[in-house]
């Protein structure tokens, strides 16, 4: 009886350590996100360990990422567009030392290197040295790049994180492409969805409907990365020759793919809040006299309209977080979204494209789960306002 | 009259929508199955691929799926299976169990690759997993934990009260009733979850992408240590990044169509189970 008993109780504490499963699986996901991102803001956006030396005339002290780009590609030519003296800036790195040293100066091992840059840097006034730490001495006057902040990843327009020297690490066309895909999608799933909802609860007889409901069961499971193969096989090229465009891998395509997969959940959410209007109501409408399509727009409808808000909304957060369709068909490109029938590239899609050529624990690496950081809190913050609408009812 | 008039337009166009977006749905299906079907036959299934893929079948691919199912699934229903009995047999109902259940909705709508993300950070590189058929298991379990634990939920809430009832006053005790009343109750609708959930599994790329997916690993050793070619995997390398695209996919309809058939023939059978058991019920 006791060793029953006993038995007993390890079995259902077993059950109780399970019920806490999911909230130590998100409190850990939260944890590892946070703990493989978060390393970046204690970096400035330079490439890890190495150093910018000027001369120690030169005024600047500070640039900022986007600076340090527009002089490597040449767009800002002179210290004083950067508030400096008047004098032009000359890019000095490794690549240049065969050009400016002897082998013999220089040493077999290298050993001569940092003097020889020591003196280099002391003798040309506009220089703007990069090189490894370890062969930057201590007295040179150092260049400090801004450290990496939240704003700076959310406001920045460039994503080049392998960028030389200096990766740019701006999510915002990143960021902004997702919504505009997912927005794309909604606008086109939403009518839809709620149209096909409305006539499986309200006009289709019991075998039709069953006959629907397995079909969009069906698209429901069809795996994502189906989906985008036939975006790319078919719809890629639809697009494409529809609108007469150089690619059709665009926005609209990620659009068109994502409004397919968030169908099923709209359908069958908005379904079951129109289902649950009480007939009581509905009748009501009719014995007042207006027709099935009156009651349906001013009854059932506006009943159900928080059950269906919140599937539009789980709808959305389901096509934000969609990575295989839209990395196959989005064309992937990291540039401001201008128009839907432009390349993008999504928050998800990078990071599934990005992830494996990333160092682990270096910049990019960690930029990219700081991006996971946002999908992360966008899809918690969708479920939370989703369950809001739901409880409404 | 007009208002009638105005109804039936509408209602037919409704009808109009709906049948469009079924048509939708047998586009996708057809031309895959179309495209596909040729593709298909016994070397294909059963040979690895060759020529850097661009002939041979997709045999590696399937059996690493499956170790990724037989894995994942070994690792999910027990938990998942319990956590929804203590959901709906044993928690209280408190702010504790509503908060529970609210953190099993979130799991439940966090987005694959961020599971993708997690599982790189928290198996292959804390636990020093590496990328391995072990840190994929891990991944995917955790993904569909949720599914499990909601289809559980549901089961259970649908056994009527009375059973219980009837088991106490026959002098069984919480635990009893439990397992030998409830649950075996429940176990049908049970298991079209736990059907469906591996379904999911079958399908889903993004998670298996840096935790235990190989680009080509034509030998069959299985050790839980290794990477491996998953389908999903496999249709996504194929369909982007071949040698030859034309020649790989060609192949990809075949995978494509080898994939679409496990998840929907997975599908159909939940489906086909759950309406057995219904009939049987009443």
């Amino acid at each position: 009886m006791t060793i029953k008993k006993i038995k007993e109780k390890f079995v259902e504490s077993i059950i109780y350590s399970c019920g806490t499963f999911t909230t130590l699986a998100v409190l850990f996901i939260i944890v590892f996100l946070f703990k493989e991102g978060s390393g970046i803001f204690q970096k400035t956006a330079l490439e890890e360990g190495y150093s910018l030396a000027v001369n120690r005339y030169n005024p600047v002290s500070k640039l900022s990422p986007e600076q340090i780009k527009s002089i490597i590609e040449g767009d800002i030519h002179n210290w004083h567009q950067l508030g400096g003296n008047y004098d032009s800036v000359y890019i000095f790195t490794l690549s240049d030392i065969e050009s400016k040293f002897t082998q013999e100066e220089l040493g077999a091992e290298f050993e001569h290197l940092k003097e020889k840059i020591t003196a280099y840097v002391e003798s040309n006034t506009g220089v703007l040295a990069f090189f490894p730490s370890k062969y930057v001495d201590a007295s040179l006057a150092k260049i400090d790049v801004d450290k990496i902040t939240l704003a700076s990843i959310l406001k920045g327009k460039d994503w080049y994180p392998t960028a030389n020297p200096a990766p740019q690490l701006g999510a915002l066309p990143i960021v902004l492409g997702s919504i505009m895909v997912s927005l794309g999608a909604i606008i086109i799933a939403l009518p839809l969805g709620v149209i096909v909802a409305i006539f499986l609860a309200e006009i289709a007889g019991e075998t039709l409907k069953n006959v629907i409901k397995t079909v969009i069961e069906l698209l429901a499971g069809i795996p994502s990365v189906v989906y985008g193969f036939f975006g790319l096989v078919v719809l890629v090229p639809f697009v494409q020759q529809l609108f007469d465009i150089p690619v059709g891998e665009t926005a609209l395509s990620g659009s068109i793919l994502l409004a397919l997969i968030s169908l099923p959940t709209i359908i069958s959410l908005s379904e079951d809040a129109i289902s649950a209007t009480p007939q009581e109501l509905k009748n009501a409408s009719l014995a007042l006299g207006a027709n099935r399509l009156q009651t349906i727009f001013g009854v059932t409808i506006p009943f159900a309209s928080s059950g269906i808000i919140s599937a539009s909304i789980l709808g959305i957060g389901r096509a934000f977080g969609e990575t295989m369709a839209v990395l196959m068909v989005t064309g992937n490109a990291a540039i401001m979204p201008k128009s839907l029938l432009e390349p993008v590239r999504t928050i998800t899609a990078t990071i599934a494209a990005e992830l494996g050529e990333a160092p682990t624990g270096g910049i990019h690496y960690e930029a990219l789960f700081i991006l996971g950081t946002f999908l992360f809190v966008f899809t918690f913050a969708v479920n939370l306002i989703a369950e809001f609408f739901a409880q409404k009812r | 009259m007009h208002k009638n008039i105005v109804e039936k337009i509408v209602f037919q166009f409704f009808g109009i929508v709906t049948w469009f977006v079924v048509a939708v749905v047998a586009l996708i299906l057809g031309y895959i199955i179309y495209r596909g079907v040729g593709i298909i036959s016994w070397n294909f299934i059963s040979q690895p691929p060759i020529n850097g893929m661009m002939e041979g079948g997709i045999l590696p691919a399937i059996l690493g799926t499956l170790a990724l199912i037989l894995g994942s699934c070994l690792l999910a229903f027990p938990i998942g299976i319990l956590s929804g009995v203590y959901m709906n047999e044993y928690a209280p109902k408190n702010i504790f169990k509503k908060f529970i259940g609210m953190m099993t909705n979130n799991l439940a709508g966090i987005p694959s690759i961020v599971f993708g993300l997690f599982g790189l950070a928290m198996f292959v590189n804390f636990f020093q997993f590496g990328v391995s058929i072990l840190s994929g298991c891990l991944t995917l379990a955790i993904l569909i934990v949720p599914v499990i634990i909601r289809t559980t939920e549901e089961s259970l809430k649908l056994v009527e009260d009375t059973y219980r009832l009837s088991s106490y006053a026959l002098g069984a005790s919480k635990f009893e009733t439990v397992f030998r009343v409830v649950l075996p109750m429940a176990f049908p609708n049970i298991i079209t979850g736990l059907i469906l959930s591996i379904g999911r599994v079958a399908g889903e790329t993004a998670p298996i992408i840096f935790t235990a997916a190989a680009y080509y690993l034509p030998q069959l050793v299985l050790s839980l240590g290794s990477p491996v070619m998953a389908l999903p995997y496999h249709l996504y390398v194929m369909a982007t990044s071949g040698i030859d695209l034309d020649k790989s996919r060609e192949l990809a309809f075949g995978t494509a169509l080898v994939l679409m058939a496990i998840v929907l023939l997975l599908n159909f059978a939940a489906g086909g189970m759950k309406l057995y058991f219904k009939q049987n019920r009443s």
